[in-house]
């Protein structure tokens, strides 16, 4: 057997850090493997796939046992190695599309008559047949990635590593890049080790399951039928997605109650585009209801987010609150500021509430959570919203101590909330925005990136939510999340 | 941004446009560095008539780059309004006279100096950028003046999330509001309120700056291999030429102005 990659006993803490990112990993992979590595958010992963591309710095952490690539230091064998990661806007380096595959060639002093021939095979080799002088920021996010990955093999690297490249698309872009993978894998000369969440999409186009436990160490190894059958209950509660494990349905148990807001040919185009945002759309948003609003990236998804939660403008037609939201009689008393109501008067717009008014009646959870945060304490960013209100501090901590154990957010109270992990940042960014009960919840990609454990943790929520009685609004590309858990789906064209 | 977005502005085929822009950047240093030098209106005059006549042979349309120059005549708008209010040279003959306003030819003459000046050192500039791709400058900076790459290609990187920030900044203001935290009518709130974005944008800005940096760094550069050239930029006779042209343009304007006897040295 031909040993391509191996790690003995390799573990690194980064500098500053007291805990391991990973430790304890003992792995052996054959040449022309292809491994998926799984295991809970924390285990490493990244940091693993980051010292196998020789990409931890030794000056930047401490470092324990051994990582080679073909028998040497994976950070002597850089050039045998190709890595794409999770965000196509930050891996793109060039304002070209042959400009940004022709970057690494330059880099390893590629031959200059060497160079076009071999970002014409790459683009070729990733399916991507744009013309060479296309402006990388003109694509699509699939486009982006599949990019990325030409420039990652454009130098043949024997060894590729994915840090969950499809995380950020939407399902047609994740399936362009997924083919463009299975074709550059196609002649079994790469080794692939691969990092992602949802397993059922890459079941086909792996060999082996390494799993890693919490803190690094290696606990199931071997073909996927092997390991999804010993281990398959455990990866599970771990939130890894394992093919054939369906979440059950949440649908609404109770009759749809009256319409809270309307969009009526609501639409936005921003002052610097020449295209609109959002083509005028008609929508309603119930009581009692989840609606999914679906549609393929660029079709303006966020854009109605932003404003059925009052926080646009819209530029065409208008959003119109119900009178019982706008006058604020189905907020919890006491009422901080009342907002006038007379059909037809411009106070039905959210958009012209006052911030304080608008959080006691329509609540947003944006795509990235760190957009919200404010607070230097995650019990700091969910006092905050009512503290704006008014509220009483005993009342402000009975709200806070309540979100912080329905979140699973209590060991955390005193933490900065932008040290936080990605599922727990996004249970903080939806908790800040019950903190002030909106019988309106309108949420942007609410699952994105997130684990199998917070996912039915925050379908859980929104469920219950909507059986008491709110109005659950969410953008999302999730078609789990919108089989499992909305009552309606209004779908916007591209 | 306003770089990126420049291609397009100008025929790239055009003869001065297709230069390297190491040259052309040099050119125009060199005349707005002699125009600089003096304050009389004639070589200002002199310099911007033969700039306006290069324009076709950069590719540009006045249109185009009036617009781009939108900003500049605001400048000399604000110019010539400032000089005619409160200019202390009342000199000259009286043009108009509105009590407290009143228009001499001193005043007059002294703005349209100034105006002229303005227009012609930074013209250049702005005809320049409009017709250099950022990424031949890069190019051309590292192979023909031999700049670290390091500093060029990197600068050339990072130059493309700026416009990211624009789109971050505008869900970080409507974050806030969602929030429930506005300003109202009250500008102190409003700076706190301004400070504390700043710094979640700077955050950000860091994070993917070091992501990018990690993405480079997964594709060999600066990893001690000389690079190779994908691009390559000739410094030939025609740039030759076009920098000595650009020093040429601004000593005759001098000399010009000498020769007229309004030559007024900035330094006297």
């Amino acid at each position: 057997m031909d040993t391509h990659v191996r790690l003995e006993g390799f573990g690194w803490r980064h500098a500053g850090r007291r805990a391991w990112a990973v430790r304890g990993v003992d792995l052996a992979v054959t040449r022309g493997e292809r491994v998926l590595v799984l295991g809970p958010s924390g285990a490493g992963k990244s940091t693993l796939l980051a010292a196998l591309a020789g990409l931890l710095a030794e000056d930047s952490g401490e470092q324990e046992g051994v990582v080679t690539v073909d028998g040497v230091d994976a950070r002597a064998a850089r050039e045998r190695v190709g890595i794409v990661f999770q965000d196509p806007q930050t891996q793109l380096v060039m304002s070209r599309v042959g400009d940004d595959v022709a970057f690494g060639l330059e880099n390893r002093g590629v031959p200059p008559g060497q160079i076009w021939p071999a970002v014409d095979a790459a683009l070729e080799a990733v399916g991507l047949n744009l013309p060479r002088d296309r402006s990388t920021a003109a694509l699509s996010g699939g486009e982006q990635q599949r990019l990325a990955l030409a420039g990652a093999i454009a130098l043949r690297p024997s060894l590729l590593l994915l840090d969950e490249p499809t995380a950020n698309l939407d399902p047609a872009g994740a399936t362009m890049v997924r083919d463009a993978v299975r074709r550059v894998l196609a002649d079994r000369r790469t080794t692939l080790i691969l990092v992602e969440h949802r397993v059922a999409d890459v079941l086909h186009m792996i060999d082996r399951v390494v799993v890693l436990r919490s803190g690094g160490a290696v606990v199931a190894d071997g073909s996927p039928e092997s390991v999804f059958a010993a281990h398959g209950d455990a990866l599970a509660e771990d939130g890894v997605w394992i093919p054939g494990r369906p979440v059950l349905p949440r649908r609404a148990g109770t009759p749809a109650g009256e319409v809270l807001l309307w969009a009526r040919g609501v639409g936005y185009r921003h002052p610097e585009q020449p295209e609109p945002a959002l083509d005028p759309t008609d929508g309603r948003v119930r009581r009692g209801r989840a609606l999914a609003v679906l549609g393929p990236n660029g079709s303006g998804k966020t854009t109605l987010a932003l404003l059925l939660g009052g926080l646009l403008e819209p530029t065409t037609g208008a959003v119109v609150a119900a009178p019982a939201l706008a006058d604020g009689s189905l907020t919890a008393p006491p009422l901080a500021r009342r907002v006038r109501r007379r059909p037809g008067d411009p106070a039905m717009a959210p958009h012209r509430w006052p911030a304080a008014a608008l959080t006691q009646r329509i609540g947003s959870v944006f795509q990235n959570p760190e957009h919200q945060f404010l607070a230097n304490r995650v019990d700091e960013e969910l006092a905050l919203g009512p503290r704006r209100l008014g509220r009483r501090p005993a009342e402000i901590r009975s709200t806070v101590d309540d979100l912080l154990g329905r979140l699973r957010l209590d060991r955390l109270a005193a933490a900065n909330p932008h040290t936080l992990s990605g599922g727990e940042r996004r249970r903080l960014s939806v908790a800040t925005a019950l903190a002030t009960a909106p019988p309106v919840i309108i949420l942007d990609e609410p699952t994105f990136g997130q684990d199998r454990r917070t996912w039915i943790e925050l379908v859980d929520l929104l469920a219950k939510l909507r059986d008491d009685g709110c109005a659950v609004v969410a953008a999302t590309h999730d078609a789990d999340f919108v089989d499992t858990l909305a009552d309606g789906v209004l779908r916007l064209g591209a | 941004m306003s770089l990126a977005a420049s291609t397009g502005l100008a025929r790239p085929d055009a003869p001065l446009a297709r230069r390297n822009p190491v040259a052309k950047v040099g050119a125009g240093l060199l005349l707005s560095g002699c125009l600089i030098a003096t304050l009389d209106p004639v070589a200002p005059a002199v310099a911007l008539a033969v700039e306006l006549a290069t324009l076709p042979l950069f590719g540009l349309r006045l249109g185009v780059l009036a617009r781009r120059a939108a900003p500049l005549l605001l400048a000399v708008l604000g110019i010539v309004v400032a000089l005619v209010l409160f200019s202390g040279d009342r000199s000259g003959r009286v043009l108009v006279d509105l009590g407290p306003i009143v228009v001499t030819t001193g005043v007059l003459a002294d703005a349209l100096a100034l105006s002229l000046r303005l227009v012609a050192i930074s013209l250049p500039g702005l005809i320049i950028f409009a017709t250099i791709d950022p990424t031949d400058l890069a190019d051309a900076l590292v192979q023909n003046l031999r700049a670290p790459a390091r500093f060029a290609i990197g600068a050339l990187a990072a130059f493309r999330l700026v416009p990211l920030l624009g789109a971050e900044w505008r869900m970080l203001t409507l974050a806030r509001r969602a929030r429930g935290v506005d300003a109202g009518h009250n500008p102190v709130a409003a700076l706190r309120l301004f400070a504390s974005a700043m710094f979640t944008l700077l955050v950000g800005a860091i994070r993917r700056g070091t992501r990018l940096a990690m993405a480079m760094d997964a594709r060999g550069f600066d990893a001690g291999t000389p690079r190779s050239i994908a691009r390559e930029q000739r410094f030939g006779a025609a740039d030759v030429i076009l920098v000595a042209a650009g020093g040429l343009v601004g000593a005759a304007a001098l000399a010009i102005s000498i020769w007229l006897g309004t030559f007024t040295p900035l330094l006297a």
